[in-house]
């Protein structure tokens, strides 16, 4: 026998299921409390930087969108600084870097007033290319799948990005890229099964 | 650059994407690989919350949705407990959100079909956040078991749904508690998407008389567990992937 780790399991993960938004945005679902639902709003003033909508939605295997999904955005301000507990210092003030979508009751359509996230560093102090990360639980799945959305326009960052250019199926890169959708709109749609499967990410 | 990186999720203990058993998992399960990176600053930081988005009744089920001088209907419990990460490190000012159905097994949504009653002084939802020794509690009612549109005849066992945000983006958790004792655990479906039966029984919370409220209410624990953050060796060893 040898000494223990002392290593506790992390909690087994169970589904959100069909009625997350009762607990996540009750006021969504019609429960008034709390005095309004948290993540709704990102930008708490005049924010740095160029503000963009981003538009999507999550489709299961049989190309039918989600409507009892939710969807949670974390990124980074204007100038590359997460909000909060960031090592490097004070992010912009007016922006709190994260925000929470029940999707549209008919369409499972998600919203997020955001700003355009700067560059942030990867472990090795190389720059990534602009991203946001995302976060989806529902019904049905078992535990809340983490992916990342870069900018298609961004050809240059993502093209020099460390992990864009290591996927190993190329042909795959654009599942993560938002597109342009009009002026400030970008359209990010997730699957999550079929030809053009949305890659997740183990991180 | 770099903080310290979060400990690799263990596939073996979480519930697969895939689970036939619990129908609604066949056509939203990811069928490709996981991409694996270690964690950097997108996933390191996190949102943080303050104690100052509270109200005083945000932990109190009983009574947050409930008229004035009315209580929500069941048997009253306390449910108490720590979020730490798998070092046994306590984690300070995490946000919990709970969501649970009233006693009689009934959700408060359009979407529920379930003929049990309503409880017009039920919501049904709660959130606190983690004091610095990352301890919460929260008062609510004994929520009951629910049939479910599944297999002919599923039903879920007694439970309270928990959202858990840590320090990290990475840590981001939602899971379900259940009550000692209860027989329609190991029945359920979406129990059953966990394989180990050590990972279910971590779910699910124990009676501890010591801490109930002697003619008031009953209290169970319920510890969570994150994911664990590396320590640092050596701190000025240069990092790379
Ligand atoms: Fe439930």
């Amino acid at each position: 026998m040898v000494q223990s780790l002392n290593l506790l399991k992390e909690s087994p993960s169970q589904t959100a299921g069909p009625y997350v938004h009762i607990g996540c945005t009750p006021n969504f679902s019609g429960i008034d409390i709390y005095g309004g639902d948290l993540g709704t709003t990102m930008k708490t003033g005049p924010v740095q930087g160029t503000e963009i909508t981003l538009r999507g939605a999550v489709f299961d295997g049989t190309g039918t969108p989600l409507r009892d999904a939710m969807v949670e955005i974390w990124q980074a301000d204007a100038n590359g600084i997460y909000p909060g507990n960031d090592p490097r210092g004070a992010a912009d003030p007016h922006f709190t870097g994260w925000g929470r979508s029940p999707g549209d009751m008919e369409t499972g359509e998600f919203t997020f007033q955001t700003v355009k996230p700067g560059q942030v560093p990867w472990r090795n102090g190389q720059l990534q290319a602009p991203h946001i990360t995302f976060w989806i639980v529902a019904r049905g799945i078992n535990l809340g799948l983490q992916t990342r959305m870069y900018f298609a326009d961004e050809v240059e960052a993502n093209a020099a990005d460390p992990i864009l250019s290591r996927i190993e199926h190329q042909n795959r890169v654009p599942t993560l890229l938002a597109q342009p959708d009009g002026t400030g709109v970008y359209r990010f749609d997730i699957r999550l099964q079929g030809d053009a499967e949305t890659i997740f990410f183990d991180i | 650059m770099t903080q310290n990186g979060y400990f690799a999720r263990d596939t073996q203990w979480h519930p697969p994407a895939l689970t036939p058993g619990y129908k609604t998992s066949v056509a939203r399960s990811p069928t490709r690989a996981k991409l694996s990176f270690p964690t950097s600053l997108s996933e390191e930081t996190g949102p943080v919350f303050g104690h100052n988005i509270l109200g005083p009744l945000d932990n109190d089920l009983i009574h947050n949705f409930a008229a004035a001088d009315q209580s929500a209907i069941g048997p009253r419990i306390v449910v108490y407990g720590r979020v730490l990460d798998e070092t046994g490190r306590p984690v300070p000012g995490a946000l919990v959100e709970v969501w649970q159905a009233n006693a009689g097994g009934r959700y408060r949504h359009k979407k529920e079909s379930y003929l049990a009653s309503l409880d017009p002084n039920f919501g049904g939802c709660g959130r606190v956040i983690t004091d610095e020794n990352g301890c919460y509690e929260f008062r609510t009612i004994q929520p009951g078991p629910y049939p479910w549109p599944n297999g002919p005849n599923d039903w879920r066992p007694a439970h309270i749904h928990f959202s858990v945000f840590g320090q990290g983006f990475a840590q981001r958790l939602i899971t379900q508690m259940y009550f000692e004792g209860d027989p329609m655990i190991w029945l359920c479906p979406i129990v059953g998407t966990i394989d180990d039966p050590r990972a279910v029984e971590s779910l699910v919370a124990a009676l501890d008389m010591t801490r109930t409220i002697p003619m008031d209410a009953r209290a169970y624990k319920f510890d969570i567990v994150l994911r664990g953050r590396r320590q640092t060796f050596f701190e000025n060893r240069a990092e790379g992937l």
